[in-house]
């Protein structure tokens, strides 16, 4: 079976997965490791099915903030280990944050009679996820803008 | 037991989010993040499904956290969807980035919901 792309090359879903047995084993782990933070968060700050889900709302927020200084930095600043970008941010800050689960928490919130603070709550992970991510990469561009300077 | 659970669901999670990006980024040519895109949908697709065979009683609390908690948080993720609208921003495909989080968030709560309505017609 071969997989077209566009620019006219073929490309076999083997050659995008050869040589990844590495890459695959840190995001694995990495991805365990945030997702037991998560979770952790989830325990120690418990919301009501009902409630504005505050604690997923802070985990998106801080891993975006999170994502957004690491990436600058091990992509405009320094060559890390070629491990270190799938472990960290693809494996524990996409681990740690969660889609599905601000998403399903949007429902549930429309559905069991808070469609209001459903959409509010949309709106506020969206806003906090991307002010984060904009604001961190932001802010270590200048930092280290100024200390090359 | 409870966080061995739910870090077997991410140990599969993450990695499934890794591939499946990486071979749907294969695909095709364009600067929209395809990629992410996808497991992010197939995300809530499944933990909707999930949601409703938890309230028809299909599904127990600890299915809940190895699929949902483990899993589907680790497959789907908020920090590499917000990067890459930054970077479409930044880019100047301003267009782009407001397209991946209006069809993101769209797309997502479609297949959240699809995924339960599903749940509700297997086990009622």
């Amino acid at each position: 079976m071969r997989w077209r792309v566009r620019s006219g090359g073929a490309v076999r879903p083997g050659s995008v997965l050869r040589g990844q047995g590495p890459a695959v084993a840190v995001v694995s782990l990495g991805g365990v490791l945030g997702a037991l933070a998560r979770y952790g968060a989830a325990l120690r700050w418990p919301t009501a099915a009902d409630a504005f889900p505050w604690t997923t709302l802070a985990v998106n927020a801080v891993g975006c903030a999170v994502i957004g200084v690491f990436l600058v930095a091990v992509t405009e600043v320094w060559s890390p280990h070629p491990l270190l970008r799938p472990f960290f941010g693809t494996g524990v800050l996409g681990g740690f944050t969660t889609f599905s689960t601000a998403t399903v928490d949007v429902q549930r919130l429309i559905d069991h009679g808070a469609p209001a603070r459903g959409l509010f709550y949309l709106a506020a992970t969206l806003l906090a996820a991307l002010v984060s991510v904009r604001v961190a990469a932001g802010t270590t561009r200048r930092l280290v803008g100024r200390r090359v300077v | 037991m409870h966080w061995l659970l739910v870090a077997a669901g991410a140990a599969v999670g993450a990695p499934a989010r890794y591939l499946t990006d990486r071979l749907v980024q294969s695909r095709h040519d364009s600067v929209f993040p395809w990629g992410t895109f996808a497991v992010n949908v197939s995300g809530c697709l499944v933990l909707g499904l999930l949601v409703g065979a938890a309230a028809s009683g299909a599904a127990s609390a600890d299915v809940q956290l190895l699929l949902g908690t483990g899993f589907c948080g680790a497959l789907t993720t908020y920090s590499t969807f917000s990067y890459e609208t930054l970077r479409l921003a930044e880019g100047g495909a301003r267009l782009l980035a407001v397209a991946n989080v209006a069809g993101s968030v769209l797309a997502g709560l479609g297949a959240a919901y699809a995924g339960t309505a599903l749940a509700h017609a297997f086990w009622g």
